[in-house]
């Protein structure tokens, strides 16, 4: 290689953009460098078994007898409170996980390692949405582990549900990591983001479909039904509990779709620098 | 340690000639009401070691990150080897190898891992940049410290390690962000004479923003930036020339109004 080619030997003035192979070389090392980082913290691992496995093991155990669960779709017959929470489980390790990207993102940002992706010549949306995948990736393995401790529960799916829940866990950890990514880019120090994740997180896990049936939450309250039916976490939810039982629900199927392209979107315009909320700090310049 | 941005027995190119290796055409830039920037225009020619001169605060890292494209300039044009920044900015950002100020690397991460994270977001193959690597660390004597995570080396190494990995991809331009800033004597005189290395021996061009006088060194061009205003660019001499001063210690103090500097550190 000289001094007038470029990495792939091609001429420098006659660099027409990257190559196919090289974009999967810039997202397997997107990936690979996400998964080191988890491996690194292992303590991470755990506690995002602990949480959901605590919800099922206690919480679930103490309200099976207080909340009943009367047969609805996708459920063929009577499920244990177990069961039915498992979805919202499955759930709640994505949007902790989502949130979890997210702030290593901002502490990325203040530890200036999200500068190196950032100057990366690929585009910068390809860039966030590797980023993105790689969170999402590490999530799912988190699910599995978790619907694998919940199989010795008691809780469990057909075979094929095991296969189907995958693209809608995917699908799932998408939106909630495409949020996670433009609340990142709204967040101007590592300190806010605990707030903004106490008011981002229960909200959307209490107001949604993940611990009680919508019918129970309407006959208690119409107005937090409402809420309920305007929260996208309550799709997501529901998207995973059908495709547990390998049925597809297409409501919610279009409805996180729309809002993962929404919200990907605009993390994409936040982290824009001509036209992004991040040319508004100075945090990312260091010092002046 | 002697760097290498690419083999010893490649021949320049004349291709850098063609434009200057960055240009800054009337760039401003504000923290809302507050400008960091105010309309600077300078232009760096190829394979030339450039010296940007300011205080804390004079806007040096708010032209960096333009440069590198973390921000747009509100008004102005910015151009490396002729590509604008904003328009094409993956065939100016692929030019262009950056330190950044603040630390980088991943602590948590070895030194290869970090690097293969660098090679990987250019583009760069694991095969051609595990060659790349072991060949830059055999450079700098760090080739022991390999396997090692980032966490356990010194702040010099840290910097070094950072200089390769801005110089994996074969960047034309080198940009350093006061890259000596928290190391001890000895450490900074090797990188700044290094860095000399590079812009003689491979003709890379490089920007090296500092506050510190006695980094000029023998800078082909100095450029002098105050409050956010560019007030001198130049080499040193046309800078004394300029100010009428005799060293660039007062040509500075005049420029800059500073009367009180420490002359003996060098710190404005």
């Amino acid at each position: 290689m000289t001094d007038a080619t470029d990495v792939a030997g091609l001429p420098r003035e006659k660099w027409t953009g990257f190559t196919t192979s090289q974009y999967i070389v810039c997202l397997k090392g997107i990936l690979v460098r996400e998964w080191l980082r988890y491996l690194s913290q292992k303590e991470r691992f755990v506690s995002s078994l602990v949480r959901p496995l605590l919800w099922l093991f206690i919480f679930a155990a103490g309200f099976r007898q207080v909340l009943g669960v009367s047969i609805i779709p996708p459920y063929e017959t009577y499920v244990l409170y177990e069961v039915y929470i498992t979805p919202g489980l499955c759930g709640m390790i994505l949007l902790f996980s989502g949130m979890q990207s997210s702030l290593s993102m901002v502490y990325d940002r203040e530890m200036g390692n999200m500068r190196i992706l950032l100057v990366s010549p690929f585009p910068r949306w390809y860039l966030l949405v590797s980023k993105l995948l790689a969170g999402v990736g590490v999530s799912l393995l988190q699910v599995y582990a978790f619907l694998a401790i919940a199989w010795f529960w008691d809780v469990k799916a057909p075979v094929a549900g095991y296969v189907m829940i995958l693209p809608a866990l995917f699908l799932a950890g998408l939106m909630l990591g495409a949020l996670g990514m433009l609340l990142s880019s709204l967040v101007k120090q590592l300190e806010n983001f605990a707030g903004i994740m106490n008011f981002v997180i229960f909200p959307m896990y209490f107001a949604s479909s993940a611990l009680y049936p919508l019918w129970r939450v309407q006959e208690s309250s119409p107005l937090l039904y409402k809420i309920c039916l305007l929260n996208p976490f309550t799709y997501a939810v529901e998207l995973i509990r059908f495709a547990f039982y390998a049925r597809i629900e297409w409501t919610s199927l279009v409805v996180v779709m729309a809002v993962t392209l929404a919200l990907l979107g605009a993390a994409i315009l936040a982290y824009n620098p001509a036209r992004g909320l991040t040319v508004r700090k100075q945090d990312m310049g260091g010092s002046q | 340690m002697k760097l290498q941005s690419r083999s010893p027995e490649t021949p320049r190119t004349e291709e850098r000639a063609a434009a200057a290796a960055l240009e800054l055409a009337s760039v401003s830039y504000n923290y809302g009401q507050r400008k960091a920037l105010d309309d600077v225009s300078f232009a760096i020619e190829p394979s030339r070691f450039t010296v940007l001169l300011g205080l804390n605060g004079a806007g040096k890292t708010t032209l960096f990150s333009l440069v590198s494209h973390l921000f747009s300039p509100r008004t102005g044009r910015i151009r490396v080897f002729g590509q604008d920044i904003d328009r094409n900015s993956g065939q100016a950002l692929r030019r262009l190898g950056i330190v950044f100020q603040a630390r980088t690397l991943d602590l948590d991460l070895t030194v290869r891992q970090n690097l293969l994270y660098h090679a990987a977001l250019h583009g760069i193959g694991t095969r051609v940049a595990r060659q790349r690597i072991d060949e830059l660390l055999h450079s700098i004597d760090l080739s022991d410290r390999i396997e090692e995570k980032v966490r356990g080396l010194s702040g010099g190494q840290v910097r070094r390690v950072e200089i390769i990995r801005a110089l994996l991809h074969r960047p034309s331009l080198l940009l350093l962000d006061e890259a000596t800033v928290g190391l001890d004597i000895k450490s900074r005189a090797t990188i700044l004479k290094d860095i000399r290395a590079l812009v003689e021996r491979d003709g890379i061009s490089v920007l090296w923003a500092t506050h510190l006088i006695d980094e000029i060194g023998q800078a082909d061009q100095v450029l002098v930036l105050d409050k956010g205003k560019l007030v001198a660019d130049g080499p040193v001499a046309t800078i004394l020339s300029n100010t009428g001063t005799e060293t660039i210690n007062q040509a500075f103090s005049k420029l800059t109004g500073i009367t009180d500097m420490n002359v003996r550190g060098g710190r404005p």
